[in-house]
């Protein structure tokens, strides 16, 4: 329970649920009875009406406007949550999107110019990719390896080949294994070299008829780059097994270098990273998934296609495909969004938001790096990790430097993760920090790193100033309470 | 750091005492305390064949799920249960109470194979 003087600063933890606020009546707004009624369901023989409160408009805004307040998002500060791309979501993409909310999805003709759009995004993606076809309707990415993962299943099965195998190099990302198991693989586990990516020797000791993929992450979650990628890509293909790219990392290549020139045969991108969409709470995500074109019939369904009119139309008649992986049509506005992004910066600035990425990480590397260990020391692209193990004979672990970033103003950086490196710090400040903020970062990892040695119980108990002091982790995973009230 | 004589140790920090041709295997004292305060175990099934490196389960930690892997080729064939309501026993006892399964041993001599309590003892300070 919070005490008396979070409560004094942030009232707003006390903030009631808006059921227990509502009451008959209080919503003043009148509802316009529906204009023809037949077909719609009656609700007033129902045995339960639905539990909407009735409460005013200013109650609701205000509510809202309170919860948001114990809140921390990219637009308070830097957000540097690494293998995240938590960068900045511009607002012009916001208005692109609101402008198409009106179209009822089932009106065919008002549809077309959003199918047309939506078309043009996969031109845009599979350009940008260097890839042959893409599908936009997975909803997240780890949704997007789900769905690489069931085209390459059905290709195998088309083949006539039954592969049991899905290799995963230890500095993959936490979902890849989960995607290729509910896929219908079992994992093998591949250690990256001495440097921190994977080598074409060690991926060959681990290479057989059984192996369907490897699923990799380029750069991957060390923010290395993977330098053997083309002769993984030809390893992999001699084995008759196709190459899998998580694409949560293409921030650091975007518009530089493409998967698809690498070798990679299905990958999939995040929108809600690379692309600018809102993300992690801020709405819903995006993961395209895109393929080369001997992958292609096998894609989720619907595919959109145009007529001889120049009417865009979503075609179902794909025999191969694995069927469809989301109702409608994915998260359209999302999408929009994502390609309002694309279009706004264009082909000659893409690249610079890579190298923005690259630059601003780097910059961060070089200044922390005598601070903190820094375990690899092989160049790397958007983000970094540090461990905490300089400051582990103080007692002060990756968790106390997270917790006390929060009083920094700070969204802490993703901490144990990867878990080659102990006490993991894996930070990504993405291009939209300007420099001050990136050196008002630094300052704070300083003051940090001075504290570990004078005064670390004042790091064991951050974070001071947030509305919730250091919650019991612990406990809450041993406890679960899975409802609310 | 405790590191009991009579145990086998592997590279993943796990530990096997060898019992009539079975084993039984669990985490290590270094691998719970790098690991955090654990908050769930998943043990495979009784009867399951598994061979050297195959997982036995996963030790879930407020830090990360890690895998338990075979020290040796062999089959389950007694899994802790007091593991499932109490993940804690891992963090208190690793090396009694959180015993994690036993393996009938396909091939004894493989034991012998796994590093001793000063080869151990030597490999963490060099992976320090």
């Amino acid at each position: 329970m919070p005490g008396r003087e979070d409560v004094a600063r942030f009232p707003e933890i006390r903030e009631p649920l808006l059921n227990t606020v509502s009451a008959f009546g209080k919503n003043k707004r009148i509802v316009p009875e529906p204009f023809d009624v037949s077909g719609v369901t009656d609700l007033s023989g129902a045995e339960e009406m639905p539990a909407i409160p009735d409460v005013s408009e200013v109650e609701t805004v205000r509510h809202f406007t309170r919860l948001s307040r114990l809140n921390y998002g990219i637009d308070h500060g830097m957000y540097p949550l690494g293998s995240c791309t938590m960068k900045y979501n511009p607002k012009i993409a916001e208005a692109a999107a609101a402008s198409l909310q009106s179209i009822h999805p089932a009106d065919r003709n008002a549809m077309s110019p959003v199918l047309k759009y939506l078309n043009l995004l996969q031109k845009y993606l599979g350009d940008i990719c260097g890839m042959d076809a893409v599908s936009l309707w997975p909803a997240a990415g780890a949704h997007g390896e789900l769905t690489g993962m069931m085209v390459i299943s059905r290709a195998l099965q088309v083949r006539g080949e039954t592969r049991g195998k899905v290799l995963i190099p230890d500095t993959a990302h936490g979902t890849n294994p989960a995607s290729c198991v509910i896929g219908g693989f079992g994992t093998v586990n591949v250690p990256s070299g001495e440097e921190g990516f994977l080598t074409a020797s060690i991926l060959k000791e681990h290479l057989d008829g059984d192996v369907a993929a490897l699923m990799i992450t380029n750069p991957n979650t060390l923010g290395i780059f993977e330098r053997e990628i083309r002769e993984i890509a030809d390893l992999l293909h001699e084995n008759g097994s196709y190459l899998y790219m998580d694409g949560a990392n293409l921030n650091a290549i975007l518009g530089v270098a493409r998967p698809g020139d690498m070798g990679v045969d299905c990958m999939h991108v995040n929108l809600h990273k690379t692309f600018g969409t809102p993300h992690g709470g801020g709405g819903p995500g995006s993961g395209p998934v895109l393929v080369k074109k001997e992958l292609a019939p096998y894609l989720p369904l619907p595919v959109i296609d145009e007529d001889e009119s120049g009417l865009f139309t979503l075609e179902y008649d794909r025999p191969l495909s694995i069927g469809m992986v989301h109702s409608c049509l994915g998260n359209v506005s999302v999408c929009i969004k994502a390609l309002a992004y694309i279009l706004s910066l264009g082909p000659h600035a893409l690249p610079e938001v890579a190298k923005a990425a690259c630059l601003n990480a780097n910059y961060l590397k070089k200044k922390l790096s005598g601070l903190f260990e820094l375990p690899y020391d092989t160049p790397t692209l958007h983000e970094f990790v540090l461990s905490d193990k300089k400051q582990k004979d103080d007692g002060v672990t990756a968790l106390d430097i997270a917790k006390s970033l929060v009083d920094s103003g700070f969204h802490p950086p993703t901490v144990y993760f990867p878990l080659v490196v102990h006490g993991a710090l894996m930070i990504e400040p993405t291009e939209t920090e300007p420099l001050q903020e990136l050196d008002r970062f630094v300052s704070a990892m300083e003051e940090i790193a001075g504290q570990s040695t004078y005064d670390p119980g004042n790091l064991h108990n951050a974070p001071h100033t947030s509305p919730v002091a250091r919650v019991d982790e612990t406990a809450a995973a041993r406890n679960l309470i899975l409802s609310w009230p | 750091m405790n590191i009991p004589d009579e145990l086998y140790y592997t590279e993943n920090h796990e530990w096997g005492k060898v019992e009539d041709g079975l084993m039984r295997v669990g985490i290590t004292d270094y691998a719970q305390s790098e690991l955090g305060d654990i908050v769930f175990v998943d043990l495979a099934r009784k009867g399951t064949s598994v061979s050297k490196g195959d997982s036995l389960g996963t030790v879930e930690s407020v830090k990360a799920v890690s895998e338990v892997y075979s020290p040796v080729d062999g089959e389950i064939v007694e899994v802790n249960e007091a593991l499932e309501n109490s993940p804690e026993l891992v963090n208190h006892d690793c090396y009694e109470g959180a015993w994690m399964v036993v393996l009938k041993m396909d091939d004894p001599s493989q034991a012998s194979k796994l590093m001793d309590s000063q080869s151990y003892e030597d490999y963490l300070k060099a992976e320090a």
